[in-house]
């Protein structure tokens, strides 16, 4: 190159040289800056208040009131919809756990429907924390089941096994999350903060149930279609590139009702409550039918039991 | 040597010097021939796409990755787990200097800890392409975040990574910095750090395995060898690099002393490709004399399951690879002056072949059944091999100039 030619002056070689690799530089950091102009586009959907939030743990009683009444008033600009968002705590003496007749559900999907509309799931992708399995009668063995079954329902020969979040004592995805943006409450539910969740997926990794999913766009829900009874832990529409799951509809079931699945059970397969109440009616249960946990050479402990009449 | 006549007086303080040995190192490294200028330009190009990419997967959500609730890590985290393999296997040139005292090596050694830095750098980029909320990051800080340790082994992998980081670039950095200065390295500076970097490289791959081999839900990683596994693999595609570097190095760079660390590492080769083969070996015996339900990730990978066979043609490209290139290193004749081109390829087969093994062929099977044994495949979208390739580019350009801000050294340390 031309600058190793000894006639010209070394000064003057030096500044050009430096006049051309400094023209490189700027052109160089300009084209950068254009690659990543879409980023501009997704910071103007996150305000600084939202950037700036902290773990939901650590919100003072009017850092909270502020969160909440943000997020209402972000439902109302992104969606179109008026609702509340609730700060539900757990009931001191509860801890709920939920039971499946196995001999009696059918596989007519109205739970996964039901959790679905309840929980303000993604219109488009068609979501729900609820998969049914359609398995061959004599098998536990989920090799040999299908989630996609279609057609009159019960078929012969097949028995269905719902599976949603299993509210394990001992969660593996609580283990995993690097920043604690998912945990376990005291009465048993295990929740997300959607506000701290950083999007790395190991808790849907580590899950054995399938129970997480991952908000991979902005979930789509008409205004019309949206629940306006939401939490801030559970069913209030989630930001994009966070994790979600099952939280036994805590919305619900901490104000005193039922989750929605079970609501919409028409077979009556479902049995939900406070396993601490002596006199509840799945206490009964697990004490007196054949109970099955699934995977229970975890070690995962769940709260969520399937029995047989 | 250009950089000796700037050399500061005694009387600098290094809070002003050593910044100005990283500027004039920086400056002297963006010199070079106008092949030079078309490999960075070419690498820059590569990059901007791929800086592109990943701002529009941030605006528009990871709905355009081919990723799915089913198959929730892809190509990203396949290249990350690759990546911290080489940055392992870039020790490989540190154990043979400065435990077995190879003055050879000791020349050459700073080689493969730059290799590290730039392996690091691009494992650490790979992660944060893979977050849903890049912009949340900092709850990952400790301090101002919320940092799960000791329980979560991705806090460990953070720490293990970052602190490899900064392992090499001390000793880089003060080698480096030493010659600049035209004196001599103090051992007390660097050998203890560099003692410490052989033990971290073990750990960075070997908390990676963890982060797999810790889920109980996913049979196919849930092994006991993974780690050994991808300690083994690390030890082939490492050196396998350093090679390939150091045979172009011959021929566009003035330093001389290269045949003996090429045998070197072509002998540990020879070694750590066979350990990875028996290895891959006993766990696919394992796995299909035994049968049952942990099969089907394997049996998927291998042969595909329920007429799903996205994977079969990668993993038998890799046991091609991996095979052919054993059988290379095992001929004695490899290292012959003549057959210069037959290491190098056998080098290229035995990092293809491990790329594949460490990334399809690990982080995908480990989802493929999924945990309610649905059978839901994956294959990149072109948005993810553009930010791949863009993080790969970035990576390259890294190494290239850290290898230019070595070469006053490496040319230096030939013997007189």
């Amino acid at each position: 190159m031309t600058a190793n030619k000894p006639s010209l002056p070394i000064v003057e070689n030096f500044s050009r040289r430096a006049a051309v690799k400094g023209g490189f530089a700027t052109l160089g950091a300009a084209s950068f800056v254009a690659a990543i102009s879409p980023l501009r586009h997704a910071a103007q959907n996150s305000s600084a208040g939202e950037f700036m939030q902290n773990h939901y743990t650590e919100l003072t009683p009017e850092q909270k009131s502020d969160v909440l009444a943000r997020l209402e008033s972000e439902a109302k600009e992104n969606y179109g919809a008026d609702v509340t968002i609730g700060d539900d705590r757990p009931i001191p003496g509860t801890k709920f756990v939920y039971a499946i007749n196995l001999s009696v559900c059918n596989g007519n999907g109205k739970c996964v429907e039901a959790c679905h509309k309840e929980n303000n799931h993604d219109r488009a992708t068609n979501q729900s924390y609820i998969r049914v399995l359609e398995m061959p009668v004599g098998t536990m063995d989920m090799e040999q089941g299908s989630t996609t079954y279609t057609g009159i329902v019960p078929k012969d020969g097949k028995f269905y096994l719902p599976v949603q979040c299993q509210q394990c004592d001992e969660p593996p995805c609580v283990d995993v999350c690097p920043v604690k943006a998912t945990w376990k409450e005291e009465d048993g539910i295990v929740v997300v903060d959607y506000n701290w969740c950083i999007g790395c997926r190991y808790c849907e990794a580590a899950c054995p149930y399938h129970a997480r999913r991952f908000n991979w766009k902005k979930p789509e829900v008409p205004a019309e279609e949206i629940n306006p009874d939401q939490s801030y832990l559970s069913n209030r529409i989630r930001p994009v590139g966070v994790v979600e799951k099952c939280t036994y509809c805590l919305h619900r079931t901490r104000r005193g009702k039922l989750p929605a699945c079970l609501e919409a059970c028409p077979t009556g397969a479902r049995v939900f409550g406070n396993i601490l109440d002596k006199d509840s009616n799945i206490r009964w249960i697990l004490e007196n039918k054949r109970v099955y946990i699934l995977k229970e050479e975890l070690g995962t402990k769940p709260a969520f039991f399937y029995y047989f009449d | 040597m250009s950089s000796s006549t700037v050399t500061p007086t005694e009387s600098d303080s290094h809070i002003t010097s050593y910044p100005r040995f990283i500027g004039r190192s920086l400056w002297l490294a963006t010199e070079g021939s106008f092949a030079f200028y078309a490999w960075m330009t070419m690498l820059t190009a590569l990059f901007l796409v791929g800086a592109n990419a990943w701002a529009n997967q941030v605006a528009g959500g990871m709905i355009s990755t081919h990723m799915t609730d089913h198959v929730s890590w892809g190509l990203y985290i396949a290249n990350f787990t690759f990546m911290v393999g080489l940055a392992a296997g870039g020790v490989m040139m540190v154990i043979p200097a400065y435990l077995y005292h190879d003055r050879k090596m000791h020349d050459v050694v700073i080689i493969g800890e730059l290799l590290a830095i730039a392996a690091i750098v691009m494992c650490l980029m790979f992660v944060v392409a893979d977050l849903g909320r890049p912009d949340r990051f900092w709850h990952m800080v400790p301090g101002i975040g919320k940092f799960n340790f000791p329980i979560s082994m991705l806090t460990w992998d953070v720490i293990v990574l970052n602190g490899y980081l900064i392992l090499n670039l001390h000793i880089c950095g003060y080698l480096l910095y030493m010659r600049f200065l035209g004196r001599q390295p103090n051992p007390v500076w660097y050998v203890p750090f560099v003692m410490l970097s052989i033990i971290w490289a073990i750990s960075i791959h070997t908390v990676t395995a963890f982060l797999y081999c810790g889920l109980g839900g996913r049979p196919f990683w849930n092994t006991a060898l993974l780690a050994p596994r991808f300690l083994a693999s690390a030890f082939v595609s490492g050196p396998a690099f350093i090679i390939v570097t150091m045979a172009m190095m011959r021929g566009l760079t003035q330093v001389k002393g290269l045949e003996r660390p090429i045998a070197t590492l072509t002998k540990i080769i020879r070694v750590t490709i066979l350990i990875n083969l028996l290895m891959v070996v006993s766990e696919l015996f394992t796995e299909f004399y035994t049968g049952g339900s942990h099969v089907s990730a394997a049996k998927y990978l291998f042969f595909g399951l329920h007429g799903k066979t996205a994977l079969v043609p990668w993993t038998w490209t890799a046991i091609g690879l991996n095979i052919t290139a054993a059988c290379l290193f095992l001929w004695p004749g490899l290292l012959g002056p003549k057959f210069r081109w037959l290491l190098v390829s056998a080098c290229l087969m035995a990092f293809v072949g491990a790329w594949i093994e460490k990334g399809m062929g690990l982080i995908v099977p480990g989802f493929i059944p999924s945990t309610l044994h649905e059978v839901v495949e994956y294959v990149p979208s072109m948005l993810e091999w553009k930010v791949t390739i863009g993080i790969w580019a970035f990576g390259l350009m890294v190494f290239t100039i850290a290898i230019k801000t070595a070469l006053p050294t490496l040319r230096q340390s030939e013997p007189s």
